[in-house]
């Protein structure tokens, strides 16, 4: 029997407002334990959540650019648990109205195309940190209360290779909307997954299992593509899947049973009395929309069509905001499109991940990547010598016309003075000359690594061809 | 001097002329609370150094023109204050000495010069009717001390009817300001929800919870209502208008008043002599030209199981903090994580708090959440609409604050028969409207009664104003306890 994988992702996403969605206190990452704290981060008695707007903005501004409609009124939620990096012993969120509803985006696989549903995005606070040690556990609470989307796709994913490109497409969406880091690696974007197989052509849904611990996206895919045999396996053999939650391990590439779910936990909801309903009118929520920056499916479009990038090339540039701004300012200052995604998607990006470094990281700007593609268009240095150039902008930035001067990096084309260095490198090397003659076509171009050599790479290679070609004829 | 013989205003003249000094009153104050707390019990905290040292700033700075300059006041003890131990008389916070930060109406006291004598006992974290629940102390009625105070705001009530304090602070979620003024002869004032800032006060029931005065005049009460209301933008629930002059609404005029009596308030349960002082006090009303009718508010049936189940459903939430993992009780037993929060809960609530906590842990749990809670909260709409139509015909609704005089100790055993002694007041915090307490009589025994007066939301100044018009054509408010420093 032949089965349809059904996936469905929980996506939370931290958004970088300057404090934190109840309290006060700064939002950062990575400061000191229990620095950016106060007495309501703590759930100290007496003190009370105030909503931060600039939380409930970030919040519809990700939910509008993922297409969800957004409620008129929404309330917030206690959800309540035990646990000690929850200070109130219940954390604000929104069970029965999310702010936004009934969202999609769009992703391709292998050349096909496929609208994914969003259920919901709703807004909630994070918990603090646990550090487990030998025989105690210590809290940071820093990151408690730091604003948070949770982001729930329909169950409309059918692969491991469509969620791993549905998280791809929302991670840059959100990325260029600008209210969230949308970095795994610091938990600023953190993935689970539900995941059940039915048998082909059944309209009902199978028993799903949750996985979690999925700490990149490609553990979310490998993750998924183990879960998939696993299912598949117990399935055939006339086994059932059990409802339970599973742990991917790095190691083996498997899941592991964390813990079988018993009967729905239950949080025992209710609206929280000390934040008065939010409501959204029509103003408020088209002043944010007109916030959001065009998107990278737009951007891609227009790459295509109006810059004659290819699919690809367009697809590869746009995947960060950073890089179509940086790419866009340099083909605004005359630089010829191709060449500038070339630079980009080549030296530079192999740059980025060698360093671990980010665009912004770097000393390069767009007018020098501009500048330095018009000395090459315009014969001021060769290709060759504009790799060394790059190299220099990357490390260091500047202007690319000092540094071709500085380091004396102008294209020799004076015809005079290449005739002279060719001729010294024909008069010794005689015996290239003849296998010239002979046919061997290798042997000129050894003759112009030598012209090379000799001008430190500096000859216009256009014309040390030619001249070569003709110096040896007149041989 | 006696505080007790003396109002606000007065002590304010007396100030201002050089007649007394805040320090003098200061000592007053100290002086009293070291006579009669041995016997009235209600002080948790005395603050004997830092009161001195506000009064002497207040003398030299002579900073006599702040609204409540030097005025001898006490906190209920689940209002937080800055470097001073709150602990909502409960074990779970005995040893939280420093809240960090000073609750809302604590800056505004400060701000207004009053000079906080410390913090006064309380039900533990306001759960109850007669200060009995406190894990710390029996407060005593100041009127006879075989009596209860009232609760929650026992402590409050005591410091000020005993003399020990010009005004004290209360919180009231179920009538728990009105109850205690009710059966210490004061006046006290629930304000309208969102009058007052809830910030720094320590959480019972979030949706019904309000901070108010207890004093023993209106004028007095007034006074520091002006002082303590105003919006915060620290609680998002709190109102963002401006504080009418509570002063000026102080005329003795009540004609063509028109009072509502619901039926439920004068009922089964009321006791006769309850139900005698109310028909005198309309009577008094129809004398000064108001008039009155009876009338029907027919959810108020279901007030009592209404707030039962909100209130106690809120409390298992606001109370779920209190586990040991960052301040308060953690128990030396627990032996795992879970143990800890077990042991550490056992161990720092006492009988009513784990009974609430439970009931209201029960009906937020599965399909009660939609049965009970939800159910409740629409029961809580009907009784707001209820009210909503009295007020469409009426100005104002009178009728007693509690169904009998003060209890004596140990008396109400039974919780159920306790819940009961709040049936007259919680409809007000479930609607979230203004309801003050005045006095108005004694029974044989002795024991003061209070007259309930419930207004329309935000209209303090009416409530007021009829409060004020009955105090002055009475005598119940020059009335003495026995505990309550009336030689000279």
């Amino acid at each position: 029997m032949n089965f349809e994988t059904v996936i469905g992702l929980e996506v939370h996403v931290e958004l970088k407002t300057k404090s934190k969605i109840f309290s006060s206190s700064p939002n950062a990452f990575g400061d000191h334990p229990n620095e950016n704290i106060n007495p309501k981060d703590l759930g100290f008695p007496g003190t009370l959540p105030v909503l931060n707007e600039e939380a409930v903005n970030y919040g519809m501004k990700a939910a509008l650019a993922l297409n969800c409609d957004i409620a008129s009124e929404t309330v917030f939620d206690r959800k309540h648990y035990f646990y000690p990096d929850n200070s109130a012993a219940y954390q604000i969120s929104q069970d029965e109205q999310p702010i936004g509803e009934n969202g999609w985006i769009d992703i391709e696989v292998n050349g096909e195309k496929k609208k994914i549903g969003i259920e919901r995005i709703h807004l909630e606070e994070d918990a603090g940190k646990l550090t487990h040690g030998a025989d105690s556990s210590l809290v940071d609470y820093n990151r408690q209360g730091t604003p948070l989307i949770e982001i729930v796709s329909e169950a409309d994913i059918r692969s491991p290779e469509e969620a791993y490109a549905y998280l791809e497409k929302l991670k840059s969406i959100i990325q260029y909307t600008g209210v969230s880091d949308v970095r795994m690696e610091e938990g600023s974007l953190r993935c689970d997954a539900n995941i059940s197989l039915r048998p082909e052509g059944q309209e009902e849904f199978g028993t799903k299992t949750e996985l979690k611990n999925l700490n990149s996206f490609a553990f979310v895919k490998s993750g998924l593509e183990h879960e998939v045999e696993r299912q598949t396996e117990i399935l055939s053999d006339g086994g059932t899947i059990e409802q339970e939650t599973r742990r991917y391990d790095e190691k083996s590439k498997k899941t592991v049973l964390m813990r079988v779910k018993g009967s729905a936990d239950d949080y025992r909801f209710f609206t929280d009395p000390d934040i008065v309903p939010l409501y959204i009118d029509e103003a408020w929520k088209e002043k944010i929309r007109a916030e959001i920056p065009e998107l990278p499916d737009a951007r891609m479009s227009r790459y295509i069509e109006e810059l004659d990038l290819s699919a690809y090339d367009a697809g590869v540039i746009t995947s960060t905001k950073e890089m179509a701004d940086f790419f866009e300012k340099t083909v605004n200052l005359n630089a010829d499109a191709k060449q500038a995604a070339n630079w980009l998607m080549g030296d530079l990006s192999a740059h980025l991940n060698k360093q671990g470094l980010e665009l912004h990281d770097l000393a390069i700007t767009p007018e020098g990547l501009a500048k330095m593609i018009n000395l090459v268009k315009d014969g001021t240095i060769s290709s060759k010598i504009a790799k060394k150039v790059f190299a220099e902008l990357l490390e260091n930035g500047g202007d690319p016309e000092k540094i071709v001067k500085e380091k004396g990096l102008v294209q020799i084309s004076d015809e005079g003075q290449l005739k002279e260095v060719i001729t010294q490198v024909l008069d010794e090397n005689e015996q290239s000359i003849a296998d010239y003659k002979d046919g061997k076509g290798r042997a000129l171009g050894f003759l112009v690594g030598q012209v090379m050599k000799a001008t430190k790479g500096q000859a216009n290679p256009q014309m040390a061809n030619k001249i070569l070609e003709e110096e040896i004829n007149k041989r | 001097m006696s505080l007790y013989n003396y109002t606000i205003k007065q002590v304010e003249t007396m100030l201002k002329n050089k007649e007394i000094s805040a320090e003098e009153l200061a000592n007053q104050s100290l002086g009293q609370i070291k006579a009669v707390d041995e016997d009235v019990q209600a002080f948790l905290t005395v603050t004997e150094e830092d009161a001195l040292q506000k009064a002497q700033a207040i003398d030299e700075e002579a900073a006599y023109d702040a609204p409540l300059a030097g005025i001898p006041a006490a906190i209920k003890d689940n209002i937080v204050t800055n470097g001073v131990p709150t602990t909502a008389a409960s074990r779970m916070l005995e040893n939280f000495t420093d809240p960090l930060y000073n609750a809302a109406v604590v800056e505004k006291l400060q701000a207004a010069r009053a000079v906080s004598m410390g913090k006064v006992n309380l039900d533990e974290f306001a759960m109850g009717s007669s200060t009995e629940t406190s894990a710390f102390k029996k407060t005593t009625n100041p009127w006879n001390k075989d009596y209860v105070p009232g609760g929650s705001s026992g402590g409050s009530a005591a410091s000020v009817a005993s003399g020990e304090v010009m005004f004290s602070l209360g919180t009231d979620t179920g009538g728990s300001i009105r109850q205690p003024a009710s059966f210490t002869g004061l006046v006290g004032m629930k304000p309208t929800y969102g009058l007052v800032s809830r910030y720094g006060v320590i959480a019972f029931a979030s949706s019904l919870d309000q901070v108010g005065p207890l004093t023993r005049t209106v004028e007095d009460n007034a006074r520091v209502l002006e002082v303590i209301a105003g919006v915060d933008e620290r609680d998002a629930t709190s109102r963002d208008a401006a504080v009418p002059s509570y002063r000026e609404a102080l005329q003795e005029n009540v004609k063509g008043l028109k009072i509502a009596v619901p039926k439920q308030f004068l009922g089964e349960g009321v006791s006769s002599d309850v139900r005698e002082s109310v028909e005198n006090a309309l009577k008094m009303f129809e004398l000064l030209g108001a008039s009155w009718e009876e009338v029907n508010l027919p959810h108020l049936a279901y007030a009592d199981a209404t707030y039962s189940v909100i209130s106690s459903g809120e409390a298992a939430s606001s109370l779920a903090r209190y586990d040991g993992v960052r301040y308060g009780h953690r128990s030396e037993q627990a032996t795992d994580m879970i143990d800890m929060y077990k042991q550490s809960r056992t161990e720092g609530f006492g009988e009513e708090v784990k009974r609430r906590l439970l009931f209201g842990t029960t009906v937020l749990t599965g399909e009660r959440n939609e049965t009970f809670f939800r159910q409740a909260q629409k029961v809580r709409t009907l009784i707001g609409n209820d009210f909503e139509a009295a007020f469409n015909q009426y100005d104002i609704i009178v009728g007693p604050t509690t169904p009998t005089a003060a209890f004596k100790f140990n008396e109400k055993v039974d919780p159920l028969t306790m819940y009961m002694n709040d049936m007259l007041t919680v409809p007000a915090n479930l609607a979230g409207l203004p309801a003050l307490s005045i006095p108005s009589g004694y029974t044989e025994l002795g024991l003061p009664l209070g007259l309930q007066l419930i207004g329309k939301h935000f209209d303090e100044e009416l409530l007021y104003r009829v409060a004020y018009t009955f105090e002055q054509a009475t005598n119940h408010h020059k009335k003495r306890p026995s505990n309550g420093g009336t030689q000279e």
